[in-house]
């Protein structure tokens, strides 16, 4: 033996979970959504897509080659994802200019002002996205029309807007909205792959079926007994709460947006709390707030909660009353 | 439209007056009756709340200042005397006194002293490792260099030197307020007399294994050999477990202890070592 | 499947050495033996430099109830009582004892017919157990005959034998129950007559398929062992963990510190500990002697090796192929748990399972990188805490704060470490705050103490 001992205290082995290995099981899970939206609104998709995710990753190496002078961390591929994010939550025919602000916004003022990866307070792909709403809402809310032969009614609006602005919510159909033919931002508009994707992040275990299936829960109850005082027929109820739970950004928000490790809580107690305040926001601004979408905004408010959570909700310590 | 906005002000003014009389009520009952004097001195103190008077923080020493009668046990060694002075003064009591003092970290082991024997892999921490085993080197006595004194340090007056691997209390910066001391898992920073100029000299090595064991793991240990305490003039060295301590305030700066040591344990600094044998004629220079 | 309520996490089980039959480790020339190898107070020595000892002959006494003897391991001459490096590389009251022969004490039975009857009160029981140095020796070393006095107002309802083994590598108990079943059941059997309980629980994880239906077997097969249970347990770490086995065996959840397992009706004893019990009260053989697992995926041969006390961890490394080329990390212990050595002169003891060796490539760690809030360490932690809370708590020395964060309960297994994805050495800093904590409370109960 020619080496000195190492000595380190125990554990001696570790298990074989990255940083880096989450995040590309979080971008293999967004694939299908992508190869969806890339059908429906056609090449457009992969231009807004590399702009967000090379803009993104630009941003971080920039602030961390020169603001912090410190070692890039670009390989943990964590720009990579709040790129694909925040393309996923614009339309697909917005300018390449708008998306590079997005980026900005995101990675330079919601992450990296914080310190960087796991210290941001807020999501930074929402963060961009609500800026660019707010910033510039026409280019933000004009979607392309549907490439496929579908929905020539709604081209135009998203099924929420439409509905807010009084078309009955069954004018939809589910196989359209399951399968994402209708306007919408890029990853809104596929319920079945980002529910594939969501499969596969459990499946890795990236993920706790918590957070997603209470926003959706709340989100589904919450539009059943507000349904049930609205409508007459049953039939007029299911099909609402289905509407509200496929439309939208409701999926993609509750699976990849609210369950961001950072910004959610870390009890599983907490993260309940927060999923269900995330669905009853989203209700409350879908139903009865200025904007059709209310996901964006409701996991921001949820998020500024978030430390409060975590201060407070403890996990069941072990044989304690 | 105009009804409209008298509601709006009405109903912000109440807001704001039942918020006020709430506030008022409130701050009445928790109201803490307290002596002026203490936010006069908290004031005065430099504010760093380095713990280093042996409070929590500035609050708790400037409360003890004003409720004292006797304030000689108290000093802030980030402030010095003058700070002293000044709270004495506005307290109308006797101002306490103390000689300036700073940290020094007792250990001469380098790297080309020290050999390493083992590769560390843990927590950066020398809390962690010391938990853990004796450390890279074989000494169990000497610095470890992972910086806890660093993390506590509210001057930047302490550094571990890359090169060696120990710490260096930088003195123009030390106030002496004694958290690296509390810091290091291995007590070996003390808070020392600060001389003029920085000079110092003190013993660096603080282990007490026997001569042959500390020799084994390190070039520049003592060994409790006990020639500085015979040579020391003014009885200021004392040997205890097979280490030598110089005593700060009987040490008078006179270096024979330093020619005297065999192991270059006893280091002095900011001055020039005595001249080994007396001082041969100096050679006429060549042209 | 039986298995503890919260947490845990899945280390690769890497059991390389689960097929091979024990081996008996040639004696040593020389042993030395540490006089604390037992939570609680280091023995008092027996002897002196020059002296003669045989095998079993007590060299080191009890130096009060929390504390245990040690016997030689050896026959031979004590050469030295004083400091010896350990495998920290610090010094260590040790006995160095130089060996002549193998010559035992005559009081020993060391014949191999398995005695079942013991007609012995419990008193008399554990005064043997406690004569013959008993203490737990699946790692944390509790002397046992304290662990068996239960103390008055309290009563145990169940026996749990802890046959999990749950540290990868780790095989010596596994051995253990299959080649020293029987005896094992016997020792059960002893402990119950112990506790006067009629029912006790063996339990297994279900990676032994092959000692659970062992010990079914020997169970059905001899009304002698009337009462005893092999209960088999999910492979989840850390199910061998004291609270763990109650919690899965029982249901009940032993509360946080100061309580023991007493205070829900559970004693918990190691299955090689039990073997030990036998031995003790049915031979008079004081605990000189334990299986050692001696493994890694660098080890040539790894091996079960049944090992006098103060052997030279070298020895067992030469006895399984030598030291490998590419040797990096010596721990004393699991992977999980064990603690690493520098010294490989330092001596096996009581609580010593077993000594894993890795190359450097797997013994380096990975670089840490930022937290990224992702909670599995909370997940994970069997005790319902929150490492990384605790950790950020430790590094800023902010001891209250963790002792509100009940980080007493922290039991040092190492689940939040091994599954964090950023690589953070959680559990190096929680388990240095828990350190301070402990020496917070303990002093502030010595101050409290003299007023009750």
């Amino acid at each position: 033996m020619t080496n000195k001992l190492i000595v380190a205290p125990a554990p001696h082995v570790h298990g074989s979970d990255s940083t880096r290995r989450i995040m590309r099981d979080v971008i293999l899970a967004l694939m299908p959504a992508f190869a969806v939206s890339l059908w429906v609104f056609g090449l457009d998709v992969l231009r807004v897509t590399a702009i967000a995710i090379l803009s993104c990753m630009l941003v971080e190496w920039l602030i961390q080659k020169f603001l912090f002078k410190e070692p890039s961390t670009l390989g943990n591929l964590s720009a990579v994802v709040t790129g694909l994010l925040l393309s996923f939550n614009l339309p697909a025919s917005i300018p390449w200019w708008i998306v590079v602000i997005g980026a900005v916004v995101a990675i330079g003022i919601a992450k990296m002002s914080f310190g960087g990866l796991g210290k941001n307070p807020f999501n930074p792909a929402l963060v961009g996205r609500v800026f660019l709403l707010i910033a510039y809402p026409v280019q933000m809310t004009s979607f392309p029309a549907v490439e496929r032969p579908a929905l020539d009614a709604l081209s135009g609006a998203t099924p929420l807007a439409a509905v807010k602005f009084g078309v009955a919510a069954d004018m939809v159909p589910v196989e359209n909205l399951l399968l994402g033919l209708m306007p919408g931002s890029l990853g809104e508009v596929a319920a079945v792959a980002l529910l594939a994707g969501f499969v596969y992040l459990l499946w890795r275990k990236v993920i706790t079926w918590h957070i997603p299936v209470a926003v959706l829960g709340t989100m589904a109850l919450f539009a059943a007994v507000y349904g049930a005082f609205s409508f007459a027929t049953p039939h007029e109820v299911f099909s609402f709460t289905l509407f509200h739970l496929l439309a939208g950004g409701a999926i993609l928000g509750a699976v990849y947006m609210a369950t961001d490790y950072a910004t959610s809580p870390m009890t599983t107690k907490g993260a309940v709390i927060y999923a269900v305040g995330i669905g009853v926001i989203t209700m409350c601004i879908r139903l009865w707030g200025a904007y059709p979408e209310g996901m964006s905004f409701a996991i921001l408010i949820m998020n500024a909660v978030t430390p409060l959570l975590n201060k407070y909700v403890k996990p069941k310590r072990f044989g304690k009353k | 439209m105009e009804n409209l906005l008298l509601i709006t002000i009405l109903t912000l003014c109440v807001l704001g007056v039942l918020a006020a009389v709430i506030l008022y009520f409130v701050a009445q009952k928790f109201k803490v009756e307290e002596d002026p004097r203490i936010d006069e001195v908290e004031k005065m103190l430099p504010g760093a709340n380095c713990g280093g008077c042996g409070f929590a923080g500035c609050r708790g020493m400037a409360d003890a200042l004003v409720k004292r009668e006797d304030i000689s046990e108290l000093f802030c060694p980030v402030g010095g005397g003058d700070v002293m002075k000044s709270c004495a003064a506005y307290l109308g009591k006797a101002a306490p006194e103390k000689e300036p003092q700073v940290a020094t970290v007792r250990c001469g082991g380098t790297c080309s002293k020290r050999t390493r024997t083992s590769r560390y892999d843990g927590a950066r921490s020398c809390a962690v490792s010391m938990g853990l085993y004796v450390g890279e080197t074989d000494c169990a006595f000497g610095c470890l260099g992972y910086g806890d004194c660093v993390a506590v340090c509210k001057f930047g007056a302490i550094r571990v030197n890359p090169e060696t691997q120990i710490a260096e209390v930088d003195p123009d910066k030390c106030t002496a307020c004694g958290a690296c001391v509390r810091a290091c898992p291995r007590h070996m920073i003390e808070i020392r007399k600060k001389w003029p100029k920085n000079r110092a000299v003190y013993v660096g090595c603080m282990s007490k294994e026997k001569g042959a064991v500390v020799m084994k793991a390190c070039k520049a240990g003592c060994i409790g050999c006990g020639k500085c305490v015979k040579v020391c003039p003014f009885g200021a060295i004392t040997i205890e477990g097979n280490l030598a301590y110089i005593d700060s305030q009987k040490c008078k700066l006179c270096r024979k202890c330093v020619n005297e040591c065999p192991t270059g344990a006893i280091k002095l600094e900011n001055m020039e070592p005595l001249p080994k044998e007396p001082k041969p004629a100096p050679a006429a220079p060549k042209q | 499947m039986k298995t503890f309520p919260i947490g845990g996490v899945h280390p690769s089980e890497n059991k390389l050495s689960r097929g091979v039959a024990i081996e008996r480790l040639p004696l040593p020339d020389q042993v030395t033996i540490p006089l604390a190898q037992h939570i609680g107070a280091p023995a008092t020595a027996q002897v002196a430099k020059g002296d003669k000892v045989l095998t079993g002959q007590l060299i080191a006494a009890a130096s009060s109830f929390m504390s245990a003897n040690i016997h030689s391991p050896i026959s031979g001459v004590v050469t030295a009582v004083e400091p010896v490096l350990n495998g920290q590389g610090l010094r260590q009251m040790m006995i160095t004892i130089k060996r002549e022969g193998d010559e035992w004490l005559e009081t020993i039975d060391r014949s191999p017919e398995i005695k079942y009857e013991c007609n012995l009160t419990p008193a008399e029981i554990i005064a043997k157990i406690k004569e013959a140095g008993v203490v737990g020796m699946g790692g944390a070393t509790f002397p046992t005959h304290v662990k068996l006095s239960v103390p008055p107002g309290r009563k145990a309802e169940y026996l749990i034998i802890n046959g999990v083994e749950c540290e990868p590598y780790l095989t010596s108990d596994h051995r253990t129950m299959l080649e020293r079943g029987e005896e094992l059941l016997v020792g059960v059997t002893i402990l119950m007559r112990t506790l006067s309980v009629n029912e006790a629980y063996v339990g297994v994880e279900n990676n032994k398929p092959d000692a659970i239906s062992h010990l079914r077997e020997l169970v059905a097969g001899n009304a002698h062992f009337k009462g005893i249970h092999i209960t088999p347990l999910k492979v989840q770490y850390p199910q061998g963990g004291e609270k763990q086995l109650i919690a899965a065996v029982t249901g009940r959840q032993v509360p946080p510190p100061p309580a023991l397992p007493i205070h829900v009706g559970a004693v918990v004893c190691n299955a090689s500990t039990t073997v030990a019990v036998y031995e003790a009260v049915q031979k008079n053989k004081p605990l000189i002697e334990r299986v050692v697992t001696l493994t890694g995926k660098c080890v040539k041969s790894p091996k079960n090796l049944l090992t006098r006390m103060g052997t030279p961890i070298s020895a067992l490394i030469e006895a399984a192929g030598g030291v490998p080329e590419e040797l990096g990390k010596v721990v004393n212990g699991g992977p999980m748990m064990g603690r690493a050595i520098v010294n490989l002169q330092a001596p096996v003891t009581k609580g010593c399972s077993g000594v894993t060796l890795f190359a450097e490539q797997e013994a380096l760690r990975k670089e840490p990188s930022a937290c990224i809030k992702c909670a599995k360490c909370v997940s994970a932690c069997p005790m319902g805490l929150e490492p990384y809370l605790l950790s950020k708590y430790s590094r800023k020395r902010n001891w209250e704060a963790m002792e509100q964060n009940d980080i007493t309960s922290c039991i040092e297994c190492g689940c939040c470490q091994f599954t964090c994805p950023a690589n953070i050495p959680l559990l190096d800093y929680v388990r240095q705050g828990k350190q301070i904590v402990m020496g917070f409370i303990r002093a502030r109960d010595a101050a409290e103490g003299p007023k009750k």
